[in-house]
C-alpha cells in the first residue's frame, strides 16, 4: 500500500538548512494498522505530508496506493484519505453540507455524497448532527467529523495525523475503537502518527519509531518491547545495604540477568522473561534466608524501547523538542 | 471540465460561509450607502467646478468612484477570511483532495464578485434615485470593469493571505499598500482638482486610470483613450491577480 524509499526533506530557514526527514525506507501492506511513533519534531508530520502530496520530497521516492507520488500525485489524492492535525471545517458551516460537499470534491454525485455522508455519520456516532453548525460540536464530535470527511470517498488507505491530540481520555478511547473498526471491519489500511505511547501500544499492529528524521526501530509493539533486553524486576529487601548485596548475588545466578542497580534496600535488574524467572528467584532468596518486603515484575514499555534506541526517553525528547 | 465543476463547489461553499454571517452581509451592504449619503454631498462643489459635469448632479461623479473603492477594498477582507480557513485546516483538506487548484481560488473569487455586485447594484440604485445622470450602457460597462478589478484584487488578497498566513503581518502590509493607492487614485475627489505635481504622481498609479475610465463610462464615453487605458489596466490587474493566486494555491506549504 505504501512503499517509501529514501524519502527525505530538508527545509531552508534563516539559521540554515534543517533536515526534517533524513531518508526513510518502509513498506506498509494492505490491511495493516501502522503507527508512526516519535516525539514532536521527529519528522512524522513532514513524512505524512510528503506521502499525501502536500509536500514535495527533497529526495527519494514513494508509491502510495499503487501510484507514484512524483509522477501521478492526482491519482494518489483520489485514492487516499487524509485527516490533518488542524481540523477540517469552519464554525459557521453546517455539518451535513460540509460532508456532502467533501464527497463532491471526489467526484461523487450529490445523491451519492449524501448517502455516503449519512452512512459515515451513522458509523462514527454523528447521526442527527447533520443540521448543526460545525462550531457547536464537541471536540470528539469534531474529530470524528474530520475523519468522516477523510473517508467520504471510501479510500483504501487513510492517513491520520495525531488523531487524538487534544481529546479527553474518554473521547480518545472512543476514537480508538472507531479506528480499529475501520481497519478490522472495513479492511482499510490505516497509517497514523502519534506521540502518545499508550496510543501506539493499544492501537497499532506495527510501529515505525522515528527520531530526528530517521526510523530507529520497526516492529509490532510486542516485538519492539522484546528487543529491549527483557523485563525489569524490582525487589525490596529487609536487612539494609547488606541484604541488598546478598539479594544481588542470588539474582545474578539467574540466566541472562543484567543491568543491576541498587538503591538502599531496593534492587533492580533485567531478565529476559521476568514471569518465568520469579519462582526460581523467590526459592533461592528464601533458601539464603533473605526476607523480601515486596517484589514486582514490569514488562518493558515503548518508552523503554525509545530509550534503548535513542538514549533518551520519549518524554525527555518531547521536552527538548 | 473539472475546473468549472470544482469552482462551482468551492463557490457554493464560500457563499454559504458568507451568508451565514448575516451581520457582515448587512454591514457590507450598508457601508457604501453611508458613504453615498454622509460623504457624497460634500463633493458637490468640486463637481460643479468641473465642466465635464456641467448640469449633472454630484452622484454622477461620486458613485463610480465609490464603486471602485469597493473593488479596491475587497483585497483586504478576503486575505483575513482565508487565513481563518487556513488555521481551521480547510485549505489543507482541500489540497489533499483532487480539487483543481485554480478552483480553490476562482470559487472564492466568484463569491467576492457576487457580493460586490450586489453592493454595487444597491449603490447604483440609490445613485439613480438621487438623480445620477448616467447612461445605462455606460453604467453596465462600468460594472463590468468593477467586476474585472474585483477579480484581480480578490485574487491578490488571497495570494497575500496564503503567503503570509498571519493577520498580524497582513494588516500592516495591506494598509501600507492601500492607503497611497487610494489617495492617489482620485476615488474620493477627482485628481484634476489638485495641484499639477499631484496629478503627475497619480499618472503612475494604475488605479487612477481605472477610476478615470469608470467616470468616463458613467458619462457615456466608451472610446476615448483614457477610458480604454483604464479598462486595460483593470484587465492587467485581473490577469496578474489570477496568475499569482493560482500559483499560491498550487505551491507546496500553502
Amino acid at each position: 500500500m505504501i512503499h517509501a524509499k529514501g524519502l527525505a526533506r530538508t527545509f531552508k530557514t534563516r539559521s540554515g538548512t534543517v533536515e526534517a526527514v533524513r531518508g526513510v525506507d518502509f513498506d506498509v501492506e494492505p490491511g495493516e494498522l501502522v503507527g508512526f511513533l516519535g516525539p514532536n519534531g521527529a519528522g512524522k508530520t513532514t513524512t505524512l505530508r510528503m506521502l499525501t502530496t502536500l509536500l514535495q520530497p527533497t529526495s527519494g521516492s514513494a508509491t502510495v496506493a499503487g501510484h507514484d507520488l512524483a509522477s501521478d500525485p492526482i491519482s494518489v489524492r483520489r485514492s487516499i484519505g487524509y485527516v490533518g492535525q488542524g481540523g477540517s471545517s469552519t464554525p459557521e458551516l453546517i455539518v451535513g453540507e460540509e460532508l456532502a460537499l467533501q464527497g463532491r470534491f471526489y467526484g461523487l454525485s450529490n445523491a451519492e455524497a449524501q448517502q455516503r455522508g449519512g452512512e459515515l455519520a451513522a458509523a462514527l456516532d454523528l447521526a442527527g448532527l447533520d443540521k448543526r453548525k460545525f462550531g457547536t460540536l464537541s471536540g470528539g464530535q469534531k474529530r470524528r467529523l474530520d475523519i468522516a470527511m477523510g473517508l467520504i470517498h471510501s479510500p483504501q488507505l487513510v492517513f491520520l495525523d495525531e488523531p487524538t491530540t487534544g481529546l479527553d481520555p474518554q473521547s480518545r478511547a472512543n476514537l480508538w475503537n472507531h479506528i480499529r473498526s475501520l481497519n478490522a471491519d472495513h479492511g482499510m489500511t490505516v497509517f497514523l502518527t502519534t506521540h502518545y505511547l499508550e496510543e501506539a501500544d493499544a492501537l497499532c499492529d506495527r510501529l515505525l519509531v522515528i527520531d530526528k528524521g530517521q526510523i530507529v526501530a520497526e516492529g509490532s509493539p510486542d516485538e519492539l518491547k522484546r528487543q529491549v533486553s527483557g523485563d525489569s524486576v524490582e525487589l525490596s529487601v529487609h536487612g539494609g545495604a547488606e541484604g541488598a548485596e546478598r539479594a544481588v548475588s542470588v539474582a545474578k545466578r539467574l540466566d541472562g540477568a543484567h543491568e543491576f542497580t541498587v538503591d538502599g534496600e531496593s534492587v533492580r535488574f533485567r531478565v529476559p522473561r521476568g514471569d518465568e524467572a520469579l519462582p526460581t528467584l523467590l526459592r533461592n532468596l528464601d533458601a539464603e534466608g533473605i526476607s523480601l518486603a515486596s517484589v514486582g515484575v514490569h514488562r518493558p514499555t515503548l518508552d523503554d524501547v525509545f530509550l534503548a534506541m535513542t538514549g533518551r526517553s520519549l518524554r525527555d525528547a518531547e521536552e527538548g523538542a | 471540465m473539472r475546473v468549472f465543476h470544482d469552482t462551482w463547489l468551492i463557490y457554493v461553499r464560500s457563499m454559504r460561509q458568507s451568508l451565514r454571517n448575516p451581520v457582515w452581509v448587512f454591514i457590507g451592504l450598508l457601508q457604501p450607502v453611508l458613504y453615498l449619503f454622509l460623504f457624497g454631498p460634500l463633493t458637490k462643489l468640486f463637481v460643479q467646478s468641473d465642466p465635464a459635469y456641467a448640469g449633472k448632479p454630484w452622484q454622477t461623479m461620486f458613485v463610480p468612484g465609490i464603486l471602485l473603492q469597493l473593488g479596491l477594498f475587497v483585497f483586504m477582507g478576503v486575505g483575513f477570511g482565508l487565513i481563518a480557513e487556513y488555521r481551521a485546516g480547510v485549505i489543507e483538506r482541500m489540497r489533499v483532495s483532487p480539487v483543481s487548484r485554480a478552483a480553490l481560488l476562482l470559487g472564492r473569487v466568484g463569491r467576492d464578485v457576487t457580493l460586490l455586485t450586489v453592493q454595487a447594484a444597491i449603490l447604483v440604485l440609490f445613485g439613480y434615485l438621487g438623480g445620477m445622470d448616467a447612461p445605462v450602457g455606460g453604467m453596465l460597462l462600468g460594472m463590468l470593469v468593477l467586476v474585472v478589478l474585483c477579480t484581480g484584487m480578490a485574487a491578490i488578497g488571497y495570494a497575500m493571505g496564503l503567503t503570509l498566513k498571519s493577520e498580524d503581518a497582513l494588516a500592516p502590509l495591506a494598509n501600507t499598500l492601500l492607503v497611497p493607492v487610494l489617495l492617489l487614485s482620485g476615488i474620493m475627489l477627482p485628481m484634476n482638482a489638485g495641484p499639477g505635481w499631484l496629478q503627475t504622481i497619480a499618472k503612475f498609479n494604475p488605479f487612477s486610470w481605472i477610476v478615470t475610465a469608470e467616470r468616463r463610462l458613467f458619462l457615456g464615453d466608451f472610446s476615448s483613450s483614457s477610458t480604454i487605458t483604464g479598462i486595460l489596466w483593470a484587465l492587467v490587474i485581473a490577469a496578474l491577480g489570477v496568475y499569482l493566486g493560482t500559483r499560491t494555491f498550487q505551491r507546496e506549504n500553502a
